[in-house]
């Protein structure tokens, strides 16, 4: 095979992670059935693209805050798969060792610091340690992922207010699918574009289509060099859509707060199918090889399956660890 | 050598020994470097420490809190002040998910080392809506260490080892207690945060109280004493964690309880104290645990209210007479001399005859 230049790779890169994070999902939406996972599931099939778009701007020393939905933030930002998955099962060996489950997922070590199931809660959190790099002179950049319900919060204004005032190194990603759990977008907010927040604020903004990773990408670097060079925070606003229910593993369309045919329009614009039309036109890959990189990434799920499974619960004597830093102080 | 200062003044100086030791401090704040920098507690750290370590915040108190904590996880220590307790309820959200869980939800790989200072107003007409102690809120939070220094020594210290450590930490400060006079020594030192500190001995009735309270019970041991009985004090200092045991030793002794509390007495931190010895020491008790704190309803602005609203040592010598059986007419002699004390100073002002050295 010969070598490929850099861009090539890097969409062969894409096309891998987006693959990856779907069929994570899919599996856990396949084992979820089996009532073994006893957590709530929010999964990011649908809404992958932006996720790996704005993870494959980032070093791993940048920090990403992220949400409820945080499957794929972690998983492209390099989160390790078997302590998400082990996690989400409530297990010893998980992320936050069945502390947080599925809404809670953190790799410190990727630069994964935490996730926040409390809609806006984790966008101050970005803003406090871009300060932190700001007092450090350090290059890193944090971003906080937000929905399109975190904007009607009064602390995303307040955080954005205080990163632009000090020109904080942080993006505000907005991944806009349009629904607040069962509520549209139209019915709790007036009929503007979400980007005219970010001029109300007087910050950068940038938009792009959510489902076209390289799309994501493209503005997420420019978004990336402009907060890194000292010229402040950077809103950038993606419409993408989420294709199964709000929180659980099934499709919902049926039960009448959103039409089949606007999610045939969306899935018709799968981004996985978007990514990888680019790389099979390009001549990257052939259909051999994209059937034996989804056996690959099935095995490796599956292996982490098993490892989830398998690993022991939690020891109901623990649970009075890490109340507070020090041991015994009461 | 003996140096008196306020209490006020003894925070501030905690708190730039603590930020000339440690590049990690940093300072937020509503007016951080106005001219009245937080009741003159923050006045001059600009002459010690780098002008990007002390940060002006905008009217945002959840963000402004949230940011803290996310500068907190990434290993600063931030100083957090706000000028009354109540504008810490906007930011509830952040202090009881973010600041007291993280370091639990993440088994330990996060940490948040805030200091929130929180400052109960009191007198001056301050109303219903910046005069509230609402240390309870926090205090049922665990993760969250809550303390209330009350004299200035102890204070600086407690301020110092509140920055160090690495736990997110509401300070409960009442705004009568930055005037208390007090020797405080110099340079950097620690008062540990390890609870209740015994200010006198007694074997007839235990006090337990925390705050500007601790004077007011103070007072009233004075009174007690005069009288006869001997009331052993305890000032409380840190409300979470709740370190008890040397209360339980106390009321071995006396078996008899009173708490007063600068918040309310329903719900309050005195109705825990009083759960805990009761359920720990029921045996040993010769009287009904009595609590003295605010009533059950909110605190006007006018002077006109104020007869009667505040617990003070008259209070907390009327209910000790009834427990010790002191008479009538002894206790009316020692009211009359407490009256006679606060001579006629107004009623909405601090009692200036509470100085140290403590």
């Amino acid at each position: 095979m010969t070598s490929l230049n850099h861009s090539d790779a890097e969409l062969l890169k894409l096309h891998e992670e987006i693959l990856y994070i779907r069929l994570v999902e899919e599996a856990i939406a396949e084992h979820y059935k089996e009532n073994e996972m006893r957590c709530p599931v929010h999964l990011s099939i649908g809404q992958e693209a932006t996720a790996v778009g704005v993870c494959q701007a980032l070093k791993v020393t940048d920090k990403v805050f992220s949400t409820h939905r945080c499957h794929a933030h972690y998983l492209a930002k390099g989160g390790d798969l078997k302590r998400m998955l082990a996690e989400i099962y409530g297990k010893e060996t998980g992320c936050c060792g069945g502390r947080g489950g599925s809404m809670h997922l953190t790799d410190r070590e990727q630069g994964m610091i935490v996730s926040i199931p409390i809609v806006a809660s984790n966008i101050p959190l970005a803003v406090g340690s871009a300060l932190s790099s700001s007092i450090d002179s350090s290059s890193d950049v944090s971003v906080a992922f937000i929905g399109d319900g975190s904007v009607e919060e009064g602390v995303f204004h307040e955080s954005v207010n205080f990163a632009q005032i000090n020109k904080l190194p942080v993006l505000f990603v907005c991944e806009n699918n349009m629904y607040s759990v069962y509520t549209p977008l139209n019915s709790r907010q007036p009929e503007r574009p979400l980007s005219d927040l970010g001029k109300a604020h007087h910050i950068k903004t940038l938009t792009a289509d959510g489902n076209d990773v390289n799309a994501v990408l493209k503005v997420t670097r420019e978004a990336v060099e402009h907060a890194c060079s000292g010229k402040g925070p950077v809103f950038l606003v993606f419409e993408t859509y989420r294709w199964r229910e709000h929180c659980g593993p099934n499709y919902d369309n049926h039960i009448g707060y959103r039409e089949e045919a606007e999610f045939e329009k969306w899935k018709s614009r799968d981004p996985l199918v978007i990514i990888r039309d680019r790389i099979v036109e390009k001549r990257l890959i052939t259909a051999d090889e994209i059937i034996s990189l989804e056996k690959k990434i099935n095995e490796e799920i599956d292996i982490a399956m098993q490892f989830a499974k398998d690993s022991p619960l939690p020891s109901p004597d623990s649970i009075k660890e890490f109340i507070y830093k020090e041991k015994s102080i009461i | 050598m003996s140096r008196i200062i306020s209490c006020g003044e003894a925070i501030r100086e905690g708190l730039i020994e603590v930020a000339k030791r440690d590049n990690s401090v940093i300072f937020l704040a509503e007016g951080v470097d106005d001219p009245s920098a937080v009741y003159g507690t923050l006045t001059g750290l600009e002459n010690h420490i780098a002008s990007n370590r002390i940060i002006e915040m905008p009217l945002a108190e959840n963000a402004l809190t949230g940011v803290a904590i996310g500068a907190a996880m990434m290993g600063k220590r931030p100083v957090l002040s706000f000028h009354r307790v109540e504008f810490a309820l906007l930011a509830m959200e952040q202090i009881a998910n973010n600041a007291a869980k993280t370091h639990y939800i993440s088994k330990g790989k996060h940490s948040v080392p805030l200091v929130m200072r929180l400052i109960v107003g009191r007198g001056w007409g301050q109303g219903p809506e910046h005069s509230q102690s609402l240390e309870a809120m926090f205090a049922m939070m665990p993760g969250l260490k809550v303390i209330m220094p009350t004299y200035p020594a102890d204070a600086k210290g407690m301020i110092i080892a509140a920055v160090e450590d690495d736990n997110p930490i509401i300070v409960i400060e009442h705004r009568w207690c930055h005037y208390i006079q007090g020797e405080v020594p110099e340079g950097h030192y620690m008062s540990p945060l390890d609870g209740p500190k015994k200010l006198r001995d007694g074997k007839d009735i235990t006090i337990v109280a925390s705050s500007f309270m601790v004077l007011e019970a103070m007072q009233a041991a004075e009174a007690l004493e005069e009288m006869g009985f001997s009331a052993e004090i305890f000032d409380l200092r840190v409300i979470r964690p709740l370190n008890i045991q040397k209360i339980f030793d106390s009321v071995a002794i006396t078996g008899k309880l009173i708490t007063v509390d600068t918040g309310f007495q329903k719900f309050g931190i005195g109705a825990e104290i009083v759960s805990e010895v009761v359920s720990n020491c029921f045996s040993e008790l010769k009287a009904a645990p009595v609590r003295i704190g605010m009533p059950e309803h909110p605190s006007p602005s006018s002077r006109g209210f104020l007869p009667g609203l505040y617990p003070d040592a008259i209070r907390i010598v009327t209910e000790s007479a009834r427990m010790l059986g002191i008479t009538s007419d002894q206790l009316a002699k020692a009211v009359h001399s407490l009256k006679d004390k606060r001579g006629d100073l107004s009623i909405d002002v601090p009692d200036p005859r509470f100085k140290g050295p403590f």
